[in-house]
């Protein structure tokens, strides 16, 4: 049964490919010397080649079931006045193109690749340089969008637009992009069930991934390195983050995962390497921080009085500057169970449990969140003896804010 | 004048308090930069040395010295002498001294260690606390003919732009945090030369970032070549007008 099946699915899709025609393009020697051309004179089905050279046609709008295929990387310019691909139906397939120099203006938001209204998109292996956006998705679904190479060189935050763009979209897959030098290199408002796997940002102006107003989506397995900010999830619910590595974003206003207003989401198995401050939540509620490594960052955790019910357990906090900061004295959050550099108790019975609770806040953390002007003192020694003496008698700290069950060894993630 | 300062400085080259200062700091430089995982946290814990053990030893040395050479500092005043070469020379033999332990026990590793720039400034900034401090000694140790009066003074001077400064830094930030004092406390910080030093050092390292708005300020202010020209200034300043108080009090006293 399963072989007839396949042999079936085999079969349509012969049936398919029967169907198409195959158009060329390319100087001279091909039928066709213009894209437009082309897309007029094709029908529903058809692949389009494109060969190596260079196409000037202004806005290229695609409205039915096409395959466009480049043949050793043909360059669409959009010569800083149009957008350069239209996307607007199904079943499209865009891959091996270059795509660049695409118009900037703010109210048309033009890309270099734009999708609106259509479904079962897939844009995989181009490149697309210098757009204003790069690929923008607007009331589409079941859009894969993988193995493409995107970079801008944007200076300011106005003057360029984000990598990968989404508005209002479902069923996203983005897998394996590198996207550099953007706003953002990938942002989210109102999309639902999408998978963001493998892919790297990095160098860009503002956010590696932004989400707004955008649930039930997952990340998995990225590289967020040098953005403005990693990744910043906001108004959201039911995220899952997993298995990403957040480093170097390094600076006054920089963070490795921004976290505000968001609930029900999991953050497992991530990776903070040398971020200025590595996770800075506001108004989040019911997180689940797990097994995370936190290494060598200014701030480890900036935990706001906002924020409720998290749980964070398991994590490594190793070489921070400080390990926790909140500017609240009630305790709200769980931290028991994680394996702290800093601890300095013991273990007499060996169930690699430290006996005595570990209090994370330092003093100085307390008095800079409630006064960031005192961040003058900042390696001082008279921060350095308040610490310690705070360490023996809390005085400042909220006394239950503690991990009960320190781990005396990190745990090997 | 040049040959009493050369005196004051082979006499206390042979100090054994000067040697095992140079030993430990050079000990102590090696092993930092060899036990730390990276030079920028190795040269964070040189300028904690910076900040505090080269300022306490300056300090302590320089007044414990002018005690111990008073009979010494005697007998020059009845040779034909001018006062102020005396007093000039004892300045000079001690601080260079000094700067000379440090340079070879902190200097050499840190510049082999640390990327240049920041262990050119952070060698900068000891060697000038270092000749700070020994300026504030002369002047602790000028005031009382007693010893140990004088020992205390130099420790408060140094508790002072150790510790007590500091809290009344935290102090004015929390009595004035309503009002935007940014600017201001930046002005009040770089008044002390240790906090000075700090700072400095601070925002040419990566950590810098940390400063949050106070820093950028800061960095405004002092972060640039202009900035840091005058950061050198008010550190000159700090090394030369204590300096030049003690002598006018040398000059007029009666010993």
């Amino acid at each position: 049964m399963k072989i007839c099946s396949i042999y079936f699915l085999l079969a349509l899709c012969m049936w398919q490919t029967a169907q198409g025609r195959i158009l060329h393009i390319g100087k001279s020697i091909y039928p066709f010397t213009n894209i437009k051309q082309a897309l007029i004179n094709s029908l529903p089905g058809d692949t389009l080649i494109i060969h190596k050279g260079v196409y000037k046609e202004g806005n290229i709008v695609i409205n039915k079931p096409l395959t466009i295929i480049g043949d050793s990387m043909p360059t669409l310019d959009g010569d800083y006045r149009f957008e350069v691909l239209t996307i607007m139906g199904s079943h499209i397939t865009i891959s091996g193109l270059r795509i660049q120099h695409s118009g900037f203006a703010v109210l048309e938001d033009p890309g270099g690749i734009k999708i609106r209204n259509s479904s079962f998109v897939v844009i995989s292996n181009n490149e697309l340089v210098d757009n204003f956006f790069g690929v923008y998705v607007e009331y589409s679904t079941n859009i894969l969008i993988s193995h493409n190479h995107i970079e801008a060189h944007g200076i300011q935050e106005q003057s360029i637009g984000n990598g990968i763009h989404s508005w209002k979209s479902d069923s996203l897959q983005i897998i394996r992009n590198h996207i550099e030098g953007h706003r953002d290199g990938i942002y989210f408002e109102f999309v639902t069930h999408t998978l963001v796997w493998r892919n790297t940002a990095e160098n860009n102006i503002r956010y590696g991934l932004h989400f707004m107003f955008s649930n039930d989506d997952n990340y998995f397995t990225n590289v967020f390195r040098n953005n403005g900010a990693g990744v910043a999830v906001m108004f959201s619910k039911r995220v899952n983050m997993r298995n990403n590595k957040f480093e170097k974003n390094w600076g006054s206003a920089s963070y490795g995962l921004l976290l505000k207003e968001i609930s029900d989401s999991d953050i497992e198995g991530n990776h903070f390497l040398y971020n200025t401050s590595a996770i800075f939540m506001e108004g989040t509620s019911r997180i689940r921080a797990l097994r995370n490594n936190f290494v060598g960052n200014g701030w480890a955790m900036q935990v706001q009085a906002s924020c409720l019910d998290n749980a964070i357990n398991g994590n490594n906090f190793i070489n921070n500057t400080f390990d926790i900061g909140t500017n609240g004295s009630v305790v709200l959050n769980n931290f028991d169970n994680n394996y702290w550099d800093k601890y300095t108790g013991y273990d007499l019975d060996k169930d690699h449990i430290g006996d005595v609770p570990f209090r994370p806040l330092s003093l100085f953390s307390v008095v800079v969140e409630r006064n960031p002007s005192s961040m003058l003192l900042f390696r001082s020694f008279l921060v350095t003896l308040l610490d310690q003496s705070e360490k023996i008698f809390p005085t400042l700290t909220p006394e239950n804010f503690m991990d009960k069950m320190p781990a005396m060894r990190a745990y090997p993630l | 004048m040049k040959k009493i300062t050369g005196f004051v400085l082979i006499d206390i080259m042979r100090n054994r308090f000067v040697l095992i200062y140079t030993l430990l700091l050079g000990v102590m430089a090696w092993t930092v930069f060899n036990m730390e995982d990276s030079a920028s946290k190795g040269l964070l814990t040189m300028l904690n040395v910076v900040l505090l053990i080269t300022p306490l030893v300056s300090v302590l040395f320089a007044t414990t010295y002018i005690y111990n050479s008073s009979e010494f500092i005697e007998l020059l005043l009845s040779q034909p002498v001018r006062r102020s070469a005396i007093w000039i020379s004892m300045f000079g033999g001690l601080s260079s001294s000094l700067v000379l332990s440090f340079l070879i026990a902190a200097g050499i590793p840190t510049l082999i260690y640390a990327p240049l720039n920041q262990a050119l400034l952070l060698i900068f900034t000891g060697a000038i606390i270092t000749i700070i401090f020994v300026a504030l000694a002369l002047l602790a140790s000028i005031f009382t003919r007693d010893k140990a009066k004088g020992v205390g003074i130099a420790i408060m001077v140094w508790l002072y732009f150790a510790l007590l400064f500091d809290s009344l830094i935290l102090f004015l930030v929390f009595q004035f945090s309503d009002y935007p004092i940014e600017t201001f406390m930046t002005v009040v910080t770089a008044s002390s030369p240790i906090d000075l030093a700090r700072i400095m050092n601070l925002i040419q390292m990566e950590s810098s970032a940390m400063l949050g708005y106070t820093g950028a300020v800061f960095k405004k202010f002092f972060g640039g070549s202009w900035g840091l020209l005058l950061s050198a200034l008010i550190m000159i300043v700090w090394a030369t007008v204590p300096f030049l108080i003690s002598l006018r009090i040398f000059n007029k006293k009666d010993l």
